[in-house]
């Protein structure tokens, strides 16, 4: 089938930056406590060198395929390669921050 | 274990058809409609492909989309693995009739990092069953996520949630599992689901492999309880059940021929009954497959079908060995009335023969069957097995009206011997072919042990291969036994030889008789010539004597005249007297 593993939008790495999807399912308090973990790791250790988008499944159903979504809360780390997933709501920082390969809080990459 | 239900479920329970051969009967029409059924059983069962002819049916035959949620290979690999099986997925997918979603799930991908559900699964599969209106919907296998994600706690909450909302949604679903240790599924999925379990089993036994299917519980209805054998082959998966194995066949009284003549003559002069079982037995190279073979060329002959499941010989070879006897039997097979099934006996287990048999009888239709050996299926079960799976196949045979004939190798030895009599109390007609050892030679008998329902010979007769097919000639009973081969000819020709020497005995004695007879005649001849003389002789004297008298009366007459009598001696006196008067 050529969209069972279909390619997520690459964006050129010219900028450096991360690309990050984080897929929520509705806006229940799981979703909520995730996108609101998600924005104070990236605005700790990310400020300006990110590119978040929130997808909600609910209202974009379509797009749980092509991402490969089966949990809810999923963050995909797009960029850099290789892709990375976590699921969960993002409350255990450390391990999040260690799956995204970013320094532990308070470092400067 | 059987479920009693009262009756009024039973009618609103819904069933959805899955269109795979057998599987519908065994399970009184189809899987619960709306409800989860799991089918669970080891690697390689065929619990996949099962699940994908569902949907590929479901699709094509009850117009019944569906969506394949696969956990473990992707759409592509799918789609290959049952193209063998002439599934055309990309066809369905394009026609959405069909969805193949892949799930991967790898543990390495997943770190957990606080609180999640499965809701994301809950969508995609709840958008794909939207996007083509499916009413089936297959997980295979949904143990892939607990493999896959770590907390099995959230798993198994989310699968209970999973399964009410897809009940929710009124489709029927499969979800399969792997067999665990002791249990039927390694994660125990059988929790979530009450309605349907199926289970599929691959056994090897003597290094044979038999699949076979069972339906351990099925809520709400009464469902065939037994292990069926099922086929994986070229069209798909099917079950042959001998779902009933009761003596209720209605017999037939109409006979068919043997294609010996002087065989038919033994068994009551018409044949065998038809629908009825013959049982061929003998030691090797009694003429057993002969027989059968005249028996099948016979019903061809007549316009029938027959199939002719040959555990020894190729087709081929069968024709060509055939051919020596004067049986054309590829002329039937050209016109599709003879048909040969022709496997070697070790190659399946007891039960896939049986049901590779049922299957091919129910393809072909034929009216005649011949199993040649029988005796070839001893060696894939124990002696009962074997009695009791023959037993299956004849009554199947007779329910559907059909003649078989069975042929049996008997070795000789004393358990063989048993079997044989085991096998020959299930046949209606037993016919025993023997070699018989004499005079330095192998000659072959054929006699009737019995014949149900018909008044059969009792003699042994002696049973010729000849190139024009197989003659029974009478045997003699000499002072020194049965006379067959060249000692029968050597009787026959002394018998000859008797024959021609009274003959000419006859003729002997004829003749002088013949002689006797001229004698007599002559002397009746001479006798008759002396009397004729003698009798001559007499006539003569007789006619003188008359002459004398007369001449002597004309004497008298005269000399009356003469002297004037006036006596009338006579008219002619009186006569010549008046007309003198008148003078």
């Amino acid at each position: 089938m050529p969209d069972d593993f279909p390619t997520a939008p690459h964006p050129a790495p010219g900028d450096g930056k991360y690309v990050l999807e984080l897929y929520v399912a509705g806006s229940t308090p799981q979703s909520g406590r995730a996108i609101t973990n998600l924005k104070t790791i990236c605005e700790a250790h990310l400020k300006d060198r990110y590119d978040l988008t929130i997808i909600d499944i609910y209202a974009q159903a379509e797009r749980a395929k092509p991402g490969r979504i089966m949990a809810a809360p999923m963050l995909i780390r797009q960029w850099p390669l290789p892709v990375r997933r976590v699921i969960g709501d993002l409350s255990r920082t450390a391990q999040v921050l260690a799956t995204l390969d970013l320094p532990p809080a308070g470092q400067c990459p | 274990m059987k479920t009693k239900s009262p009756p009024a479920p039973l009618k609103t329970l819904l069933k959805a058809r899955t269109g795979i051969r057998g599987l519908d009967e065994i399970t009184g029409g189809g899987l619960p409609a709306g409800r989860p059924t799991l089918i669970c059983g080891s690697a390689g069962c065929g619990k996949t492909l099962l699940s994908m002819e569902f949907l590929v049916r479901g699709a094509a035959q009850y117009n019944e989309p569906g969506v394949f949620m696969a956990f473990e290979e992707t759409g592509q690999e799918l789609t290959e693995n049952v193209a063998a099986l002439g599934f055309d997925l990309p066809k369905l997918v394009a026609a959405k009739k069909l969805l193949l979603d892949h799930v991967h799930v790898d543990r390495s991908e997943f770190e957990e990092t606080g609180e999640y559900d499965l809701e994301g699964l809950f969508i995609r599969l709840g958008y794909a069953i939207d996007s083509i209106k499916a009413k089936r919907v297959v997980l295979d296998t949904i143990e892939g996520l607990f493999a896959g994600l770590p907390n099995q706690g959230i798993v198994r909450a989310e699968l209970r949630r999973l399964f009410r909302w897809l009940k929710d949604k009124g489709v029927t679903v499969i979800m399969t599992g792997e067999r665990g240790e002791g249990t039927l599924t390694r994660y125990g999925l059988e929790e979530y689901v009450s309605d349907c379990v199926i289970s599929l089993d691959h056994r090897v036994v003597d290094q044979v492999t038999t699949r076979r299917i069972r339906v351990v519980k099925y809520r709400g209805t009464t469902h065939g309880t037994n292990e069926y054998p099922f086929l994986i082959e070229k069209d798909g998966m099917s079950i042959w059940p001998i779902t009933s194995a009761q003596l209720e066949h209605n017999a037939s009284d109409e006979r068919i021929g043997t294609g010996i003549e002087r065989l038919d003559t033994m068994l009551g002069g018409k044949g065998f009954y038809r629908g009825s079982s013959i049982l061929l037995s003998g030691t090797a190279g009694t003429g057993k497959t002969n027989v059968s073979a005249t028996i099948a060329d016979a019903a061809c002959r007549r316009g029938e079908r027959c199939l002719f499941f040959s555990f020894e010989e190729s087709p081929s070879q069968l024709i060509r060995n055939m051919s020596t006897i004067g049986l054309d039997l590829s002329q039937w097979v050209k016109k599709g009335r003879l048909h040969f099934e022709t496997v070697r006996p070790f190659h399946y287990g007891l039960e896939m023969h049986l049901a590779r048999a049922i299957k091919a009888i129910k393809e072909f239709d034929p009216q005649v069957v011949v199993i040649d050996p029988i005796s070839g299926l001893d060696t894939t079960g124990t002696n009962l097995e074997v009695r009791a799976a023959v037993m299956r196949l004849l009554d199947y045979l007779k329910q559907q009206g059909i003649t078989v004939i069975l042929t049996h190798l008997k070795t000789g030895d004393g358990l063989q011997e048993r079997a044989d009599a085991a096998i020959s109390s299930l046949v209606d007609t037993w016919i025993v072919l023997r070699d018989i050892e004499s005079n330095g030679e192998l000659n072959r008998s054929l006699h009737v042990i019995k014949s149900r329902g018909m008044s059969h010979s009792n003699q042994v007769r002696e049973f010729v291969l000849t190139n024009n097919g197989i003659k029974l000639t009478d045997v003699y009973i000499g002072p020194s036994g049965m006379l067959t081969g060249s000692a029968r000819l050597a009787q026959e020709a002394r018998e000859r030889a008797e024959l021609a020497s009274i003959k000419e005995e006859a003729g002997r004695q004829q003749a002088a008789l013949e002689c006797k007879r001229a004698a007599l005649e002559g002397q009746i001849a001479a006798l008759r010539a002396e009397f004729s003389i003698e009798e001559a002789t007499v006539t003569r004297i007789v006619n003188m004597d008359k002459q004398r008298e007369a001449s002597l009366a004309l004497d008298m007459a005269a000399m009356g005249r003469s002297r004037q009598q006036d006596v009338n001696k006579n008219n002619g006196a009186h006569a010549h007297r008046n007309g003198s008067r008148r003078h």
